[in-house]
């Protein structure tokens, strides 16, 4: 609801009018207007690539706009820079999350203080902040090394140091792409509670159930255009999807594993083991996981309950430190990530700019670097960069998405580079393949093509761990389920006879199932 | 081996230490805003021949050092101009500029080799009046000593309490992120310079105006890339340069110690510990993550598109 009939009176707190940005070869945003009204959540709403992020990054001072006017209170303004937008109560969380991870959260918040005194009193700040967190439910130890953190908890913190400046519009890049299904309740609360106090947001996402929950207005783009723009009260699930793809998606319904007992060895066999957190990671204990071909185990869990350390114990990045992991059969508790992963195994990490491609190097550079064997002609010396291009084509045209080959990876959303990622992972007939939060930064589209890979990947034998905190994704498309906490194993069930209610109790920890 | 000999050595060591040390506190104020001085050798060299020749001129030691404070902070700054604003590669640079360091300092040098001069007063140590006359001569310290760990002190004091030192720390480690914040990398990358150069400058002075009392060319025998090896030893981290440089100025200390003793070691050897030291630190140091360097060293800040 719109609060109070005098909001709506009232200027824009931010007008955009036919704003242009072209990059080489690319017009990324033409001639956009919007309007942000105090007292609103305004929705950009796009498929990847359909220029929202570049649109909020003109907004922000962060890129230059080529042509185009921006009116603050209805005056014409400048924004030259994320200061400027700042000092005029601006406030921005971008899609890769600004937080620089050699520092804690206090000193990363007090970075951004406008008002920050020569010699700040952190001690003051992490006050404020623990006050803050307290208030919306967004708990972050001030004093812990960001780089310590789970991404769930860098984008509470990220949110609090935007509301400690106490801004007049804030712009958040798809803010809730990692929190808990319950802290985005929880979110939408705050959002709600900031709202209510006047402040205007610009909401980017492409999840349509967001937007026709907290949005007051919606602003669709579609390959940088303005595809259209509606009121909520006349918004339909389905009417958005048209104005986002130009044609109506078709979703078809899953299927179930088919195979009751699966021949040959599991193509996962954890026993009792262990790993030992470095930092703040989790350790992981007594895990005993069994993984199946043709099936599909999901990972619940609130993010930072030792998933990541999950996936990372099967690659072999953390060292099994007791206990045994077998892999296809095979004892593999003491192999290399490079034997692992030519066993077979793909991964597919939460964060892959960090842990997936290498940011300064062109997508199809990326594509070959896991299978540089592969593509190594004349003994090394060179690579075959035909078979890569004609590799990736295919595996692109079997999954129904593309990416431009020649850009380097980090110039890519992060939704395309999530793709280019799940595309790399998923070519090669791997026979396990574990992916965490699979669906990160991905539109409506691209979320079911992803999945409908891996349940074919699936349906051709392969043994799939889905790491997710999407209750809903892991409920549709998993065989099986696991539930962690602490850095246990607490809970395993076969889907079809979960109860939703005792899963969301055991990631909470309320109570354990065992152990 | 006397006493007296082991007191000279250390004394010797507290000098040479010093010198370090600001060179250290210098090079970890640049690095720690991203930016690697390979050419610090250089700066050290230009600083303390200028310094020297002011000195020479003008007869007061202060004038000498402010001359070379302010010669090390304009050495950093065409270091600044090449890697911030040319956006040329730091590593590239920094060995051009210390081979540029080379040259000028001999230059201004040279009209200086032999020159007598009046160094910085030394100060006895507090306490040591009591001792043998010639005890007492060797623990005799000028200003700069005194003032090393102080110095380094508020540096610590000005990169993790201050807003300036989070700006600086925060360019070092993305400087995309230190603008998003409002910060200016490429300005605040030319005061760490400054910074860092001006405390260069004072190892320099140090060096030629209270320690040596003379000018010799490639006096600094080395010292610029001890001190950049003492700035990955001590971790970026002002506190740990007081030891670290404690530690290498004891090596230096030993070795001499060992020449002297007579032992059947070439002294060509000998003089290699310090060095050999810097690699075993190196070694064991590695890429931990703990002791990860700032993570936007070396990278260019390209600014908005």
């Amino acid at each position: 609801m719109i609060p109070g009939s005098e909001a709506v009176s009232a200027p824009p707190v931010l007008s955009v009018r036919d704003l242009v940005k072209r990059f080489p070869g690319v017009l990324a945003n033409d001639s956009i207007s919007l309007d942000a009204m105090p007292g609103e959540v305004h929705a950009l709403l796009g498929e990847n690539g359909a220029g929202k992020s570049t649109l909020v990054k003109c907004i922000y001072g962060f890129y230059r706009r080529d042509s185009g006017e921006l009116l603050i209170d209805g005056e014409p303004t400048e924004i030259r820079s994320p200061q400027e937008a700042r000092s005029r109560g601006i406030g921005m969380v971008f899609q890769t999350l600004t937080l620089i991870p050699a520092l804690s959260v206090v000193e990363n918040v007090a970075l951004f203080l406008a008002d920050l005194p020569a010699i700040p009193k952190l001690e003051r700040i992490a006050a404020g902040l623990e006050t803050l967190g307290e208030r919306y439910d967004l708990k972050v130890d001030p004093w812990a090394q960001v780089r310590d953190l789970s991404i769930g908890q860098q984008q509470k913190a990220e949110l609090l140091k935007l509301l400690l400046s106490q801004p007049r519009l804030l712009i958040l890049d798809e803010p809730t792409r990692v929190l808990a299904p319950q802290e985005v309740q929880g979110f939408f609360q705050v959002l709600k509670r900031l709202v209510d106090d006047g402040l205007s947001v610009i909401l980017i996402t492409h999840k349509l159930n967001e937007v026709l929950e907290c949005a007051d207005r919606i602003t669709v783009l579609r390959q940088g255009r303005v595809a259209g723009q509606v009121e909520r009260t006349d918004a339909t699930e389905t009417g958005l999807v048209r104005l986002m793809f130009d044609r109506d998606l078709t979703i078809a319904p899953v299927s179930r594993s088919t195979a009751e007992s699966a021949e040959g060895p599991p193509v996962l066999e954890l026993q009792q083991a262990y790993t030992r957190g470095e930092g703040a990671a989790t350790s992981l204990e007594q895990i005993d996981l069994v993984i199946r071909p043709w099936e599909i185990v999901g990972v619940a869990g609130v993010s930072g309950n030792g998933q990541k350390e999950l996936g990372e114990l099967i690659l072999g990045s953390a060292p099994c430190i007791q206990g045994t992991k077998r892999l296809f059969g095979e004892d593999f508790t003491r192999r290399s990530i490079g034997d692992v992963r030519r066993a077979g195994v793909a991964y597919i990490p939460e964060n892959p700019l960090a842990m997936a491609v290498n940011p300064h190097m062109t997508v199809l550079q990326n594509m070959a670097i896991t299978q540089t064997r592969r593509y190594s002609r004349r003994g090394g010396l060179s690579i075959d960069w035909q078979a890569v291009e004609s590799d990736t084509e295919l595996t692109w045209e079997r999954l129904g998405f593309r990416v431009p080959p020649h850009l380097l990876a980090r110039s890519l959303s992060g939704g395309n580079l999530q793709r280019a990622v799940i595309a790399r992972e998923l070519s090669h007939e791997p026979r396990l393949i574990i992916a965490s939060y699979l669906t990160h930064g991905l539109d409506v589209q691209s979320v079911h093509a992803a999945r409908a890979a891996l349940v074919q990947a699936r349906d051709q034998g392969a043994g799939v761990l889905l790491i997710s905190e999407d209750l809903e994704e892991l409920s549709e498309y998993s065989d099986r389920m696991v539930v962690m906490h602490a850095g246990r194993i607490v809970g395993d069930f076969r889907t079809a006879d979960a109860d939703i209610y005792e899963v969301g109790r055991l990631m909470t920890g309320s109570q354990f199932a065992y152990g | 081996m006397s006493k007296l000999a082991l007191l000279g050595v250390l004394s010797s060591a507290v000098f040479s230490g010093a010198s370090l040390l600001y060179a250290t506190l210098g090079e970890i104020v640049s690095e720690r805003s991203g930016i690697v001085n390979l050419g610090l050798e250089g700066v050290l060299l230009v600083s303390a021949s200028t310094g020297f020749a002011v000195t020479s001129l003008t007869g007061n030691p202060y004038l000498g050092v402010l001359a070379a404070v302010i010669a090390g902070g304009l050495m950093n700054m065409i270091l600044g101009y090449l890697v911030v604003n040319r956006k040329a590669n730091q590593l590239a640079s920094g060995l051009a500029l210390m081979f540029f360091g080379f040259g000028l300092s001999a230059l201004i040098g040279k009209g200086f080799v032999g020159a007598k001069i009046v160094g910085l007063p030394r100060l006895a140590v507090p306490g040591s009046s009591g001792l043998p006359k010639l005890y007492a001569s060797l623990l005799r310290f000028d200003i700069l000593i005194y003032l090393a760990v102080p110095v380094a002190i508020a540096i610590w004091w000005l990169l993790f309490r201050t807003r300036w030192g989070l700006g600086v720390r925060a360019v070092g480690e993305s400087p995309d992120t230190a603008f998003a914040s409002g910060r200016n990398p490429r300005l605040i990358r030319f005061q760490a310079l400054w910074l860092g150069g001006a405390l260069a400058g004072v190892g320099g002075a140090h060096l030629s105006i209270a320690y040596a009392m003379n000018w010799t060319e490639y006096m600094t025998a080395g010292l610029g890339f001890i001190a950049i090896a003492l700035v990955i030893f001590s971790k970026w981290h002002p506190l740990y340069a007081i030891a670290g440089a404690l530690l290498f100025s004891g090596a230096v200390a030993f070795q001499l110690l060992l020449q002297s003793s007579g032992i059947q070691v070439s002294p060509f050897l000998l003089s290699t510990i310090p060095y050999v030291l810097t690699l075993v630190v190196l070694m064991a140091w590695g890429s931990r993550r703990r002791m990860a360097a700032p993570a936007g060293l070396g990278q260019v800040y390209e600014g908005v598109e």
